[in-house]
């Protein structure tokens, strides 16, 4: 079961979840709704057909110019592109699954965009997330220990946004 | 946290408690290799939780990533998992290779397998070594790398460099190996060769090894896929799974041709194993002593794969092709490609926004993964159990904190 | 020495013998330190060898063998450090705890016929208590350190070497039981002869015995694979982490005097002693029991055998430790518990009845004359008891005092 017939049939099973897909890209997508993440992915990981057993990784793509000049001439709105990869040991497939956030909550800077944690499905999520939010600053509903886990603690921003500005110094030890 | 460790009913209950102390092991101790920090909290020698603390050696490599063409990038990746820099190099070189639909020449194929797997063998010896130094025997370490280093001759004959290479790269190799090379590695593979018997009578055969690495660290088949542990941890438990042979179609048709078996015990028995020392009865299968037993096979398996891929290579006739341009533009897209590393499944993830600098470059780590369920094994294990299967994840905090 | 000083010198009692304990000290003390320090230069070299690697070659010229040297004197001008939490006095007293107990172990050892500082006539014992006291800095040091490294160090170190103390009493008895004294002098000079006269081939069970104490002395002076106070992998350096410089090299030297210890002990006990696998002295009429200057002359090659079997066992104890994995304490626990001591055991009866059944132990009457058999085995009206009779004529005494124990010496069983 490839394809556009298992895209039918999440389409079916998850009514509303799915609202996007390109099976043309090389790495064949499906587009959720974020609120939805962890049910869609609990679903992945019970199908029969497809056992997406393993989360190979998660990323978090900052779609924002910083530059104004650059700015005017893209063709997409500043958001946050999560980015699921997914990978059955069953079926020696992968899939790809992606979501739009926006990059801060309500527009509101400095208040995290938020997605469900999918740590419930995959244990291996944990780490993932929280290298998620460290360096990308998402805020995952439901994760149990969500911390900073490269940066230090007391790490200010998220660098891999890309309107980070490393700080000027950091307990004395120049930065910048 | 104190409370979900007194709720576990795989924790071993004792009548007589002490006092519970949380010791700091690392970033500076020797067997955390290099800055790993796990803070464990003990009840005399027993390990009753370990939480691992991981970032010391942070630079943000994606960030750097952001602001660089995929060939300037190339080093970098070397600086991730810099005992297998080769693969590493392979791994990123093959992500951007998928996103650009660009297809290496044949003999750069057979070099890449050939660099590659050679590679693996070197950082399957330091692997070895450094295990048999986490259980406090050094000899084995010593007898590894002297080894290592004939390898890493052959790797300096190609690039100049003994340690981060950037010799595979997009669109095949920097240069094509110097002449007579192939006769100095085949002269190597003949020397080596004996020599791992050497290691299995000292280690994977040793009665103290065995006591110390059977049934210690049993990572089950199931946690290990859910921990999204991969490589030799993974096969260790036996999952039958390497992407030479499961991955993507650009990865395999790499290894189109070659004969290797996966090495993962499949009905109680490891592929070729009548010629290697026999499972000791105390092992179960994904316990330390099964990752390094893996480790150990896989280093036959990589010898028989490169002089596979001498041969095919010598075979080729004509040019390896020039690599890419530095700043060939990239398309539109994005590509997320695994490559089977030494120490596991490496992924590389690019974005391409039709500039010659990516949008987005990320590194998924194998150590990552591998490492994160480090807890999962050392509950309720000794405090000297927990450098043994520390080491038998055989992780290198370059490619975790990246 | 003593009487020569008091007879010949006409100097007064305590003058003579402090002045004969003050030289008896400096040779022991310089002795086993300055072997301390060959040791530590041919550990160096075996493990190089061992290892693929040539080791020191520069130092002092030819294979390094100024190397110890050079490391002492860095170590004499590193900077001393204590942590801030560290219980001062404790802390500096640890090193020099060990290192006593260490060196004043050598007091009773001999080196050959009456080549000894002090003879004494519960030898064995002494010696055994006393090395047994390293354990106490050990524990200092790992308690007074501060650092949790350094007291799961002690704590390794504590469970060990009580442990161990065990089956290496029970199978130090074994040769004590078959001289039929405590005296270490006694007990070398009972094995004189040829090598199938050492209590290593009087029957099976010493011979098992032997082994058994290998593994127990090599684990009470924390040698790999049993160093796990110090498992430089699990606990970065266990007790010693926090030491640095002369204190450190202190416990370094303690771990060397102890090991030569063991060994020599190993030698005499088991090995013969001073006494060569060929009786040559003898074979040409000689005897190390006389007073004059051959008798000197054949002690003194009794001195050089018993530091060749002494050293042969340091070197073994090298051997095995650049080669083996270590044990975990458990491991270790259990080897002692469940292997050491039930096996001591077994062979200290099993050895008691082969005395009894066969005396005179498995080769018996080779080599010697039978009527100089010496032991005696007599079971006394209160159970079984040990009675040694000395031969007729004892052997000329030259030590400082003459002999207290009476010709007849019970240890009772």
């Amino acid at each position: 079961m490839r394809g556009s017939s298992f895209l039918e049939k999440a389409s079916s099973e998850l009514p509303g979840a799915i609202i996007g897909s390109n099976l043309e890209a090389i790495d064949p997508w499906i587009e959720v709704v974020a609120e939805r993440i962890a049910e869609v992915s609990q679903w992945l990981k019970k199908t029969p057909e497809s056992l997406f057993d393993s989360l190979e990784c998660i990323t978090a793509i900052d779609w924002f110019e910083p530059d104004a000049k650059k700015a005017a001439k893209v063709q997409w709105k500043p958001h946050i592109e999560m980015v699921y990869h997914l990978w059955s040991t069953v079926a020696r497939a992968s899939i790809v699954i992606k979501t739009n956030l926006p990059r801060w909550k309500g527009d509101v800077v400095g208040q995290l965009p938020e997605i469900p944690s999918v740590t419930g499905v995959w244990r291996t999520a944990d780490w993932h997330e929280r290298e998620v939010f460290d360096l990308s600053g998402i805020f995952f509903i439901g994760h149990p220990d969500l911390r900073r886990i490269l940066c230090p603690e007391d790490w200010v921003g998220y660098p891999l946004r890309r309107d980070y500005e490393m700080p000027l110094e950091y307990h004395g030890i120049r930065a910048r | 946290m104190a409370q979900m460790v007194d709720d576990d009913p795989r924790i071993i209950e004792f009548d007589v408690r002490t006092d519970e102390m949380l010791v700091n092991m690392g970033p500076q101790h020797p067997s955390t290799h290099g800055v790993l920090r796990l803070v464990l909290r003990t009840d005399g020698e027993i390990v009753s939780q370990v939480e691992s603390h991981i970032g010391y050696l942070h630079r943000c490599a994606e960030k750097i990533g952001e602001n660089l063409t995929p060939r300037q990038w190339i080093p970098y990746t070397d600086r991730m998992d810099y005992l297998a820099a080769m693969n590493m190099n392979l791994g990123w070189s093959l992500t951007v290779e998928k996103l650009m639909r660009y297809q290496v020449s044949e003999k750069a194929r057979h070099l890449r397998v050939l660099i590659a797997e050679l590679g693996r063998l070197a950082s399957h010896l330091v692997g070895m070594g450094a295990y048999g130094l986490d259980l406090g025997t050094f000899s084995p370490f010593l007898y590894a790398f002297r080894e290592r280093e004939k390898i890493l001759d052959l790797f300096e004959e190609t690039c100049g460099a003994r340690l981060t290479y950037s010799y595979l790269t997009v669109g095949g190799a920097t240069a094509d190996l110097p002449p007579g090379w192939l006769e100095k590695c085949e002269a190597f593979l003949d020397q080596f060769t004996p020599l791992i018997a050497e290691y299995h009578s000292l280690l994977t055969t040793n009665a103290i090894f065995v006591k110390r690495t059977a049934a210690i660290g049993i990572l089950s088949e199931a946690l290990a896929i859910d921990y999204g542990c991969s490589g030799p941890v993974l096969r260790g438990s036996g999952v039958d799974q390497d992407l030479r042979r499961d991955g993507e179609s650009i990865y395999t048709s790499m290894y189109d041709g070659y004969a290797f078996e996966v090495v993962v015990q499949k009905n109680g028995h490891y592929p070729r194993d009548h010629a290697y020392p026999p499972v000791p009865r105390e092992a179960v299968v994904g316990d330390s002593w099964h990752r390094f037993y893996v480790r150990m096979l896989e280093v036959v398996q990589s010898v028989d794969l490169i002089r596979q891929a001498m041969d095919r290579y010598s075979a080729c006739r004509g040019p390896l092709g020039e690599p890419l341009k530095i700043n060939e533009k990239l398309p539109v897209g994005d590509a997320y490609l695994e490559t089977e590393c030494p120490r596991g499944q490496m992924g590389f993830y690019l974005v391409g926004d039709g500039t010659p600098i990516p949008w987005r470059a990320r590194a998924r780590s194998s150590s990552f993964s591998n490492l994160s369920v480090l807890h999962e094994l050392c509950r309720g294990c000794l405090i000297a159990d927990v450098p043994a299967i520390v080491g038998s994840l055989d992780i290198v905090m370059g490619e975790i904190d990246r | 020495m003593a009487d020569f000083l008091i007879h010949t010198g006409g100097l007064p009692d305590w003058i003579a013998w402090a002045i004969t304990a003050s030289l008896a000290a400096f040779f022991i003390l310089n002795v086993i330190a300055g072997g301390a320090l060959a040791f530590i230069w041919a550990e160096r070299k075996i493990a190089a060898r061992i290892q693929d690697r040539l080791g020191p070659t520069r130092t002092g010229g030819k294979f390094g063998w100024l190397q110890s040297l050079a490391d002492g004197i860095k170590l004499l001008t590193k900077e001393d450090l204590m942590p801030d939490g560290a219980d001062g006095l404790l802390f500096r007293l640890a090193p020099y705890v060990s290192f006593c107990a260490s060196f004043a172990a050598f007091i009773a050892l001999p080196f050959a016929f009456d080549f000894v500082g002090q003879r004494l006539n519960v030898g064995v014992f002494f010696v055994i208590a006393v090395l047994g006291l390293e354990v106490f800095g050990v524990i200092l040091a790992g308690y007074a350190s501060a650092s949790k490294w350094s007291l799961f160090g002690a704590m390794r170190e504590a469970a060990q070497v009580v442990s161990y103390e065990v089956p290496l009493g029970m199978c130090v008895v074994v040769p004590v039981m078959l001289a039929g004294s405590m005296d270490l002098v006694t007990i070398g000079e009972k094995q004189a002869g040829w090598f199938f006269q050492w209590y290593l081939f009087h029957d099976p069970f010493t011979f098992i015995t032997f082994w058994i104490y290998v593994t127990c002395a090599v684990a009470s002076v924390n040698r790999a694979p049993f160093d796990l106070a110090e498992a430089e992998s699990e606990l970065v350096a266990g007790f010693h982490t926090e030491y640095s410089g002369l204190r450190w090299s202190f416990f370094f030297m303690a771990e060397y005097g102890s090991m030569f210890l063991v060994s020599a002990l190993a030698a005499i006990l088991f090995l013969g002693g001073w006494n060569g696998p060929v009786p040559v002295a003898s074979l040409l009429g000689l005897s190390d029991g006389s007073g004059d200057t051959t008798g000197y002359f054949v002690r003194l090659a009794g001195c050089a055998n018993l530091m060749t079997k002494a050293t042969l066992g340091v070197l073994i104890m090298m051997w095995v430790r650049w080669t083996l994995p270590r044990l975990r304490i458990d491991q270790v626990m259990t080897t002692c518990l469940k292997y050491c001591t039930p096996i001591a055991a077994v062979m200290f009866v099993g050895a008691m009845l082969w005395t009894l059944a066969l005396p005179g132990g498995f080769f018996r009457g080779l080599g010697r004359p039978a009527g100089e058999i010496r032991e005696g085995w007599l079971l006394g009206p209160g159970g079984m008891s040990l009675q040694v009779q000395k031969n007729g004529e004892a052997p000329p005494s030259s030590s400082r005092f003459e002999q207290s124990e009476s010709p007849v010496s019970q240890v009772g069983l």
